[in-house]
């Protein structure tokens, strides 16, 4: 394992809440960037983020809301990465979420969302032009981990459904350099909801909604040394299938969510090989369907173990 | 090599969970076809609301059967024997489960469809729907729970008295049913023992579109391919010929001329309000000493409705609308309102997972069928179980959707003859689990069409048990679980909702019908 990898192998985003209309597009830089842990390494820690918008597209209508005024949500979450091999790991989340909106008179929510658990294996590397290729394949799940309320957006935690996400990553690394390239595929499990009636485009007769697949893909570019991780990306995402918001009606979790994001990320690593690490970064959504336009701060800390006994 | 293997593992417990099987099975996609365990072959004689006359409408006599244009007619339903596609099969799968039960489908659906308060003016006024030009922005109508309770109504009462009214045609002309006529056909759903001219489907059909183009002229189109659908239905299925869907069509719009003239003079058109009305709601209750309701939107929008109780109710008259209201509510800043105000903020603030479904199941709000819609729903739901005719399923569809329209209008009368405010205005700091609707709090909607329907119901089906009363409190304390209401708000409606449905009863136990 290269010392540069293990640098910064504890690197963290935090889950981008694009908190489209409080939705959770499971864009996690965690299970999107090029890096791996060393075997017997543990890292764990804690981040905190705050997503707002004041307007949002109904379909294709950008709008604001007097009655919602700014929606805003606060994800609290604990993180975790272990390296069964170097070319294994194994990543999980869990956050906390709560939500608000400054105006009108729904209630805010908050609740433990989903876990997400994430097998990253870097299946292919290869030396190119002086720089390194690599290829990784990344697989998550996610399941909600507690009763909360989807069919209430924009002030739902989450979707409150089961989904299995693949990507496919490819990174060229030239010095200090990093240029990525990935695509996501994220399939959503029925979402059960406490109607037994909705409507969609038709009137639809069940407390199952169909919730539609979606995707994503981003670039990304970063700068990486012993101590410093700086990342820069471009995301989109896009639900394949879903239906528009009508005029002024109220959001529901089988929208059409698209969304277009910039973000980037900055990490300093006190110590070479283990020890603490400090994560701050920040999207914002350029353009959407169906969501929120969202900005996005988060931090967070980190403490990188080395579980391995026979290391001094 | 390995690498490979795991990947390829990989990606096949991926597509494994991909390929699992996400369609929705609707329930209503279930329904058996209708057999009726019972024609109701006397339901000529059970008293119409409207129609009272039959002779007053016109049917032509049924074609020969010798008549060339019988035996094209015949000739027309053989064509597609034992030769149907399995979209034609859907098709009749979908109808055969009932003509009213469908119609009944299609209305919450448009009613679910439009069921969405206009988007503000630049200038943060509100435009309202118009009539007079349907499609455009905001699309007529906004059909709001009055709005919707009103065309429950007018919908099943047409499609009651059209049946009645067809029933005395097919008495007249005692027609057999293509099948019986010529045994070569096959029906591909249950044969019926009645008189086939004029048809009944053809009849429900006439009349929903009749009534539906006055209700949601937008729509006309859609309705419009829905009936000529049931049509093609009939005779795909060997159930009806051509001849007796025309004559059933023509005399279902007929009937159902009566109840649109009745809809465009029944004051619902002026329901609206002047903004001069509206400002003496508010004199009326500062002159009562209350504080006086306000829109909880931004910008402030006028008052749903503030005029429809003043609408002429089905099942007795004006008087008696203003008999049943109730006496007023706790005066804002009374000891008795302080209570119930505290109570509904400790709901705001600790409400349970099981009462936010609760609310969530019943709220009914923004985009949905509405509270009647609901009942209408839940009716449906338990009639499928009972082989009702159709004349019978459109008579307890109306009955339940007479008393769901009066009962907004008793509602509608009170909600602004108090004209009191919602538990968020008096404490903004009481937060909702749904939308606080646009009207005042005294009394709770919800509570008014639960109780009743869940009054009629209950009469109809009386082996159902308490299911519909104890459904009707559910629905009735979502509302103060979610925050939008005061106790008082729910259980005095129960008690309007109630008295409403009793004379639905009262209505069921003399139209002849039995029970």
């Amino acid at each position: 394992m290269s010392k540069s990898l293990l640098l910064s192998s504890c690197r963290y985003g935090i889950i981008i809440c694009f908190c489209l209309l409080n939705v959770r597009v499971a864009t996690a830089q965690t299970d999107a960037d090029a890096l791996m842990i060393s075997k017997n390494f543990y890292c764990a820690g804690g981040t905190y983020g705050n997503s707002s918008w004041t307007n949002y597209w109904e379909g294709t209508f950008k709008r604001d809301n007097l009655n919602l005024g700014k929606v805003s949500t606060n994800t609290y979450t604990f993180i975790g990465n272990y390296g069964i091999t170097s070319k294994l790991n194994i990543l999980f989340n869990a956050p906390y979420v709560t939500t608000h909106a400054s105006a009108g008179t729904l209630k805010g929510q908050s609740g433990l969302q989903d876990l997400s658990v994430t097998l990253k294996w870097l299946t292919y590397q290869h030396s190119l032009r002086g720089g390194k290729l690599s290829f990784f394949s990344i697989l998550s799940g996610s399941l909600p981990l507690s009763n909360y309320e989807p069919d209430f957006l924009p002030l739902s935690i989450g979707l409150h459904c089961k989904s299995v996400m693949l990507r496919g990553l490819l990174n060229y690394k030239y010095n200090r350099f990093l240029l990525g390239a990935s695509a996501q595929y994220i399939q959503h499990g029925d979402l059960t909801i406490d109607r037994n009636a909705y409507y969609t485009t038709t009137l639809i007769y069940s407390n199952q909604v169909y919730m539609p697949n979606a995707n994503n893909v981003m670039l990304s570019a970063g700068y990486l040394d012993k101590h410093i991780y700086f990342g820069a990306n471009v995301t989109k995402a896009t639900t394949l299938g879903g239906f528009d918001i009508r005029k002024n009606d109220m959001p529901f979790p089988s929208n059409r969510m698209n969304a277009t994001t910039t973000g980037a990320m900055f990490k300093y690593s006190f110590s070479a090989v283990s020890g603490w690490e400090l994560l701050a970064g920040g999207n914002y959504v350029l353009d959407g369907r169906n969501v929120g336009q969202a900005q996005t701060f988060y931090g967070g800390v980190f403490y990188l173990f080395n579980l391995s006994k026979n290391t001094k | 090599m390995k690498r490979i293997y795991i990947f390829i593992f990989i990606l096949l417990n991926f597509f494994f969970f991909v390929s699992c099987n996400k369609e929705i099975v609707q329930r209503t996609s279930q329904y058996p076809a209708l057999a009726p365990s019972n024609i109701d072959a006397n339901a000529d004689t059970w008293k119409p609301i409207l129609a009272t006359n039959p002779a007053s409408f016109t049917v032509a006599a049924p074609d020969a059967v010798t008549s060339p244009a019988y035996i094209a007619d015949i000739n027309e339903i053989k064509a597609y024997q034992g030769k149907l596609t399995s979209a034609q099969q859907a098709i009749i799968n979908y109808w055969s489960a009932g003509a009213v039960l469908r119609w009944n489908e299609i209305l919450r659906e448009l009613v679910a469809k439009h069921n969405l308060p206009p988007y503000q003016n630049a200038d943060g006024s509100y435009p309202f729907p118009s009539s007079t030009n349907p499609f455009a922005y905001p699309i007529f109508p906004f059909s709001n729970p009055p709005y919707a309770a009103r065309a429950y109504a007018y919908l099943s009462a047409a499609q009651y008295d059209a049946l009645v009214t067809a029933y005395h045609f097919k008495n007249v002309y005692n027609r057999v049913a293509p099948y019986t006529y010529d045994q070569t056909i096959q029906p591909s759903i249950p044969k019926s023992a009645l008189p086939s001219y004029p048809s009944e489907d053809a009849v429900v059909a006439g009349a929903s579109v009749e009534m539906m183009k006055l209700l949601f002229p937008a729509d006309i189109d859609y309705i419009e391919q829905k009936a000529t659908e049931e049509m093609q239905y009939r005779i795909m299925a060997g159930a009806n010929t051509r001849g007796e869907l025309v004559a059933g069509q023509l005399l279902g719009a007929q009937v159902a001329d009566l109840f649109t003239a009745r809809a465009r003079t029944d004051r619902a058109g002026k329901a609206i309000g002047t903004p001069a009305q509206w400002v003496a709601l508010q004199t009326n209750a500062t002159s009562r000493g209350d504080v006086y309701w306000q829109s909880l939107e931004s910008p402030a929008r006028p008052p749903m409705l503030p005029l429809f109780g003043k609408v002429l109710p089905f099942l007795f008259d004006t008087l008696t609308v203003v008999a049943l209201r109730p006496s007023p509510p706790n005066l804002a800043g009374s000891a008795a309102f302080q209570k119930e105000l505290d109570e509904v903020l400790s709901y705001s603030k600790n409400v349970t997972r099981d009462q936010q479904a609760q609310v969530e199941f019943w709220a009914d709000g923004v985009g949905t069928y509405t509270p009647p819609g609901h009942w209408n729903a839940i009716a449906s739901d338990e009639f499928v179980k009972q082989n009702y005719s159709e004349v019978r399923w459109a008579r307890n569809l109306a009955l339940l959707n007479m008393a769901e329209m009066d009962a907004a209008i008793c509602c509608w009368d009170t909600k602004y003859f108090y004209f009191n405010e919602r538990p968020s205005q008096a404490n903004p700091e009481i937060k909702s689990l749904t939308g606080v609707p646009n009207f005042p709090s005294y009394t709770s909607g919800h509570s008014n069409f639960s109780g009743a329907a869940a009054t009629i119901l209950s009469y109809l089906l009386p082996d159902r048990g308490t299911k519909f009363t104890d459904m009707a409190n559910q629905a009735a304390m979502s509302r103060l679980y979610g925050a939008l209401h005061f106790r008082s708000d729910c259980e005095v409606g129960l008690v309007t909702g109630n008295k409403v449905g009793q004379y639905a009863i009262k209505r069921a136990q003399t139209d002849g019908a039995g029970n």
